[in-house]
């Protein structure tokens, strides 16, 4: 029953970010990549919960370098992602400067 | 403890949705990335708290992660995003295949469902890899940002591919054994060796679609890695992942219109394509000196900028902005137009062009400008070419011929900055330097914009 159960959950989830990105503007494409590249750092919960005391010495291993990898994901990810927002500013209501 | 870590994973995948949510405006961005990030972190917390963890390798792992991750972030420049992505999704493929075969270490012996997310786990996560390695070294310039074909490529990729799923088929009947290990490395080195033999025939140009693609391909991965230790949370924020990436990928297939299959595999940029359409536009060019191009700026109502990636080389996106600052205090009213393949990554310029101070509400969509072209002054096309060439409309023998574009040559006047007369990228003739209305302005794209500041503060 769980892979059933799993099938659900992927195949609502991918409706789900199709309406979620498809009303993002292109304006905003970029932070969108480097965002979600952040949130593909999630098997860094899965990598976590892999590293057993009981571990053979190779899985610590792989364990370690899953880690990592997606550590340099989601903080690479979001600390971009933040950096690149920060800049989209609206115009500001400036007083009105000379004419021609 | 485990109902109450899946109670809070849902929460995050709530965060993670809402975060996405929010991205549809640059007003709400900002909170919106905060928000994905929280429910990051409280997943990460959460997966801390449960038993028999073996915390000095797991804070081993996240301190070099945080590190590094922190490092890349706080120095990229913003002209290198297309690299610093593509070297992400390499990470997120990589940590993928690295979970899946530690999972298959610890446990061999594994159901028949379970072998197979573990053979795509291995599959997709190297391909990711090694292709966004490709990309990186492309995009930087390490290797070269042509197209690199050999013959029968498609053959042996086919045959590679036709292999592998039949080691892969193997692999699933009978994962416990040792020989199902041997497979299963070998199939993990075959994985790594597709990224490479199908990134390197796809040109420079065309990078756009295949680090959006890659994108793509390291949600998916998450997915599959998700269904290997059954965590809902990875399967959801691969799939939303997933989705995204894929319809970037269409996104800009559509802004080149080309088939993705056309992208992946056609070879376009080897230098072999662009040598049939050699006849080219002919005619004579007009060519304006920047006293000129003050005139004609000066006595504009509407001015539109049209950035291209040669703006961004240039570093002339600053000296840009502070044009258009000048140009509406003398009362016209300026905006930039954005093509949607324009720079090296869907939103690339839009973001070069925060960088550079320009409100986002000045930048205008390519399908929100065309309507109205015939009534804008002047076009000013800087860095940009195969994007306002109207072969693409009219002449069916182009290469790029039924590419969408920003259609310059119906404004009353196009002013096209450029170093020389040498065609772009794509190595394409373009009609509209030749027009009745564009004025040719030689010259670096920074230099040339420097000095019509100058003329405005002088006149």
């Amino acid at each position: 029953m769980e892979p059933v159960y799993l099938a659900f959950v992927f195949v609502l989830a991918i409706f789900l970010g199709f309406e979620l990105i498809s009303k993002v503007p292109s304006t905003l494409h970029t932070p969108l990549m480097s965002g979600s590249n952040a949130i593909s750092g999630i098997p860094l919960i899965g990598a976590i919960a892999s590293l057993q005391i009981s571990d053979p010495f190779l899985s610590a291993l792989l364990g370690t370098l899953a880690v990592a990898l997606a550590s340099i994901n989601v903080v690479g990810g979001y600390m971009v992602t933040d950096r690149m927002l920060k800049m989209f500013k609206k115009k500001e209501a400036k007083p009105e400067g000379g004419g021609k | 403890m485990n109902l109450f870590i899946n109670y809070v994973y849902l929460i995050s995948a709530v965060l993670f949705i809402f975060g996405l949510k929010m991205l549809s405006s640059p007003a709400t961005a900002r909170k919106g990335n905060l928000l994905s990030s929280l429910g990051m972190l409280i997943a990460v917390v959460v997966a801390l708290m449960s038993n028999g963890l073996d915390y000095k390798w797991i804070i081993l792992g996240i301190l070099i992660g945080s590190a590094v991750g922190a490092y890349l972030a706080a120095k990229v420049e913003m002209t290198q995003m297309p690299e610093m992505v593509a070297l992400l999704n390499g990470c997120g493929g990589l940590s993928s295949l690295t979970l899946a075969w530690a999972e298959y270490h610890q446990q061999p012996d594994t159901s028949l469902f379970i072998a197979i997310v573990t053979f795509l786990s291995i599959l997709i996560g190297g391909v990711t890899f090694t292709g966004s390695m490709v990309a990186y070294a492309k995009l930087a310039g390490k290797i070269t940002q042509k197209a690199i074909v050999f013959k029968n490529q498609h053959v042996v990729n086919g045959a590679v591919l036709v292999a592998i799923v039949l080691a892969g088929i193997i692999f699933c009947l009978n994962p416990g054994s040792s020989f199902g290990y041997v497979l299963f490395i070998m199939i993990a080195l075959v994985a790594l060796g597709i990224g490479v033999t199908s990134t390197i025939p796809i040109g420079g140009a065309d990078m756009p679609v295949v680090i959006s693609l890659l994108n793509s391909y390291s949600g998916i991965a998450a997915c599959a890695a998700g269904f290997v230790i059954s965590n809902k949370l990875l399967i959801v924020a691969g799939a939303l992942v997933g989705a995204s990436g894929i319809i970037l990928t269409q996104i800009m297939c559509k802004a080149m219109n080309r088939s993705l299959a056309n992208v992946l595999f056609s070879g376009f940029g080897s230098g072999a394509a662009a040598k049939s359409s050699g006849q080219g536009a002919q005619g004579e060019i007009r060519p304006a000196s920047a006293e000129d191009v003050y005139y004609i700026l000066e006595s504009a109502d509407s001015v539109v900028f049209v950035p291209g990636y040669g703006l961004a080389v240039a570093q002339a996106q600053h000296v840009v902005r502070e044009l258009g600052e000048l140009l509406e205090k003398n009362d016209t009213e300026v905006s930039y137009a954005i093509h949607p393949v324009a720079g090296r990554m869907p939103g690339h310029m839009n973001v070069l062009l925060a960088e550079a101070n320009v409100p986002y509400d000045q930048l205008i969509e390519m399908d929100d400008i065309n309507p109205r072209m015939d009534s804008v002054d002047v076009c000013v096309v800087i860095g940009a070419n195969d994007v306002v060439n109207p072969a693409a409309l009219n002449d069916e023998s182009s290469p790029i011929y039924g590419m969408p574009i920003i259609e310059t040559h119906r404004a009353r006047t196009v002013i096209v900055l450029k170093r020389s007369m040498n065609p772009g990228f794509a190595g394409i003739e373009n009609a509209l330097f030749f027009n009745n209305n564009t004025r040719m302005y030689f010259g670096d794209a920074k230099d040339s914009v420097q000095a019509l500041v100058a003329q405005f503060k002088n006149n």
